[in-house]
């Protein structure tokens, strides 16, 4: 199996997609010539040209409007939000039509929509280039909403995506772009969009993450394997609808939950994580659910010490898990 | 101030009856007498407190009955807002529909009775599905016109909005992708001179919303919203340019809403009654009504023919959602997304 980054993945997923059905376009900002700020449409504006990969107006509100209406028409379209501090505008169309078209039209009309947007901190993005919005979307019924953590699942997940009929909106980890390698299997393959994925199976706690943080779980748990502490790791991989099953599963064995992202912790998806828990598998519980997560300031800021009191890294996910496995 | 002078432009001197054949002319007449009559029914089931709100077409219906007949009807993509009784009514929505909507009962076409009335939605006509938060549904129908362009195919999308929501970003952003792209895509804006209670002079600067196309690189027209066949012509030059590959226009009907915003308005606090009534006198409907008999083509006969027509299609309507059983309360859990195909 050939190794890529994962913005290569997203790249050959979006590559094979367009391949596969002319239906599918890209639009976005930067997307035609530049290929992106982060390369993710690397030469496909020469391959496809500038019918299906769409330089649009600096305008992300009407990105995802104009989505939308084509994906009522029965196109396929995949937009690209720059970075995900800038779909706020787009919030509307997101929320209120997107989210709600095939409920309010009684399964008249479907928006099959992709929305693409890169997300995190530790980039040195600062407050406007590092939000983790992922939280916001994650409460809307009608939305799926995808963080891969690695090449594989981030190209299985998005051909998912873009097959899909309901609108996705598909967070990629900018910091593991290029930092993120892996297998990437040859040839055709999905990787459905709702289950969750134990990456690390383990017996002692289970770690719930997504996107980079899961990353960091990993490293985190192969240090604490060698002082004899068996992390089990769940990469969520889909937020929402949300896999309760796997989540339950995983606590009904371990009796031991901790929760990292890198939002801010307070209503984030660790939240929702440890209700589930509280609700479902209090009997199982041997711990008081943890959660590690960003401090509740407005964004990342941006001076180098700033930035790393703010995220989650491995050391901090390590120590956490540690005291959790004391408990 | 308001604007209640008379509004801007009329072709009629040219073309008395825009050349439209005799059975075009009275569908249109019956088109908006129809609609008024269903119109003043739900005012009066309101009144009586039998539905919870209704949202009035009452003074649009040449603007909106013009521009349905510009369009090929179930080819052409229609995405309305919720004053556009007239135009789908015209598309094909029925009073039946309509009246289930007003009721939220079971068998409602356009949400299965989720949404409040007047959201239209008609999928068999090319009507999309319409949501409460003005000016969305601009990006939705440049997206629509933008993927017909991409297709290659021959249809247009027309967008309806009011002249209050233009203010909205939403709005520049979608004539902008129209404009850039040159996409077959007609906004028309019904200018009632009032968003609820603000005047049209609290929501810009310029005397007409039209004179903004110039801002996007595409032509802006004004017309009597009120002359249903000026609204036609206007509609129809705009329909043709945009099927001809030239791009999108921007339509302005100037009109006026003669009745409150809606059922939970109170229009008396920022309108004279004085100025409702002189607008009261341009009746749209009456206006047609005197042209088509001026020319022979309505005869008291048939007028009466009209009125007993719309009268018992209104009836029928209302008994018939009255009668309807109120949607099983499982339906509101379901239907949240699509089936994936495998699954459906
Ligand atoms: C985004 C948004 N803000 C506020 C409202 C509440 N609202 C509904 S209609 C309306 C006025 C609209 O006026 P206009 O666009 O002129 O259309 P008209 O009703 O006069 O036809 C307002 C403020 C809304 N529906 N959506
Ligand atoms: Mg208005």
């Amino acid at each position: 199996m050939p190794e890529m980054t994962l913005i290569e993945a997203v790249r050959q997923a979006m590559d094979e997609e367009l391949a596969r059905d002319d239906r599918v376009f890209v639009t976005g900002e930067d997307v035609g010539r530049r290929g992106g700020v982060f390369r993710a449409t690397l030469g496909l504006f020469e391959k496809y040209g500038p019918g299906r990969i769409i330089d649009s107006p600096l305008a992300e509100l009407s990105i995802v409007g104009i989505g939308v209406g084509a994906a009522l028409y029965g196109l396929r379209p995949i937009c690209e939000i720059q970075f995900a501090d800038f779909i706020h505008p787009a919030f509307n169309q997101i929320v209120n039509e997107a989210a709600k078209m095939y409920y309010r039209s009684n399964g008249e009309w479907l928006v099959p929509l992709v929305i693409r947007a890169p997300y995190g901190g530790g980039i040195s993005g600062g407050l406007y280039h590092s939000q983790s919005v992922e939280a916001f979307f994650a409460h809307v019924p009608g939305l799926k909403v995808v963080i891969p953590s690695n090449p594989r699942d981030a190209k299985g997940l998005l051909k998912s995506a873009v097959r899909d009929p309901n609108p996705v909106v598909f967070f990629e980890p900018k910091k593991g772009y290029r930092l993120i390698k892996g297998e990437v299997p040859e040839g055709e393959y999905t990787v459905p969009i709702g289950p969750a994925n134990v990456s690390r199976p383990g017996r002692d706690l289970s770690v719930f993450a997504y996107g980079m943080m899961h990353y960091y779980c990993l490293k985190a748990a192969g240090t604490l394997a060698g002082e004899g502490i068996d992390v089990e790791v769940v990469d969520l991989r889909t937020l929402y609808p949300v896999d309760k099953a796997a989540i339950l599963e995983s606590v009904r064995k371990t009796g031991k939950a901790l929760v990292v992202y890198e939002d801010n912790l307070t209503m984030g998806y660790g939240a929702e994580v440890a209700a589930i828990l509280a609700d479902e598998a209090f009997t199982s519980l041997d711990a008081p659910v943890k959660r590690l997560a960003a401090p509740d300031v407005p964004a990342v800021p941006f001076s180098h010490p700033f930035q790393e009191w703010f995220m989650p890294n491995p050391d901090k996910i390590a120590a956490a898990m540690r005291e959790l496995a004391a408990y | 101030m308001a604007i209640t002078s008379a509004p801007a432009r009329s072709r009629l001197d040219q073309e008395p009856l825009a050349g439209l054949p005799p059975e075009t002319l009275l569908e249109l007449y019956w088109q908006m007498l129809r609609s008024r009559r269903l119109d003043e029914r739900a005012w009066t089931l309101h009144r009586q407190g039998k539905i919870a709100f209704h949202i009035s077409a009452m003074g649009h219906e040449a603007a909106q009955a013009g521009a349905a007949c510009a369009l090929r009807r179930g080819h052409d993509y229609v995405v309305p807002y919720y004053r556009d009784l007239t135009l789908v009514l015209s598309l094909g929505y029925t009073p039946r529909d309509f009246m289930l909507g007003l009721f939220g009962k079971q068998g409602e076409v356009t949400s299965g009775a989720r949404q409040m009335p007047s959201h239209w939605s008609l999928r068999s006509a090319n009507v999309v599905s319409t949501s409460s938060p003005v000016a969305t549904q601009i990006s939705h129908a440049a997206g629509l016109a933008l993927a017909c362009k991409l297709r290659g195919d021959d249809r247009v999308a027309l967008a309806c909005i009011g002249e209050g929501a233009t203010s909205q970003g939403e709005w520049y952003e979608g004539l902008n992708w129209a404009a850039v792209h040159k996409l077959p895509f007609i906004c028309l804006v019904q200018n009632n001179v009032y968003a609820i209670s603000v005047p049209v002079d609290r929501q810009m600067a310029v005397p007409n919303v039209a004179d903004r196309a110039a801002a996007f690189g595409m032509p802006g027209v004004v017309v009597d919203g009120n002359d249903v066949l000026a609204v036609y012509e206007a509609m129809k030059a705009a329909v043709d340019r945009a099927r001809a590959g030239e791009g999108p226009t921007l339509v302005e009907a100037k009109t006026y809403r003669v009745v409150p915003h809606s059922s939970d308005d109170d229009d008396r606090s920022y309108r004279t009654r004085d100025e409702v009534e002189l607008w009261k006198k341009r009746d749209p409907i009456l206006r047609f009504r005197a042209k088509l008999e001026a020319a022979g083509l309505l005869t008291p006969d048939q007028q009466s023919e009209h009125e007993a027509r719309a009268q018992a299609e209104v009836d029928e309507a209302v008994q018939f959602a009255q009668a309807a059983p109120y949607p099983d309360v499982a339906l509101a859990a379901g239907g949240v997304y699509a089936p994936l195909p495998q699954e459906a």
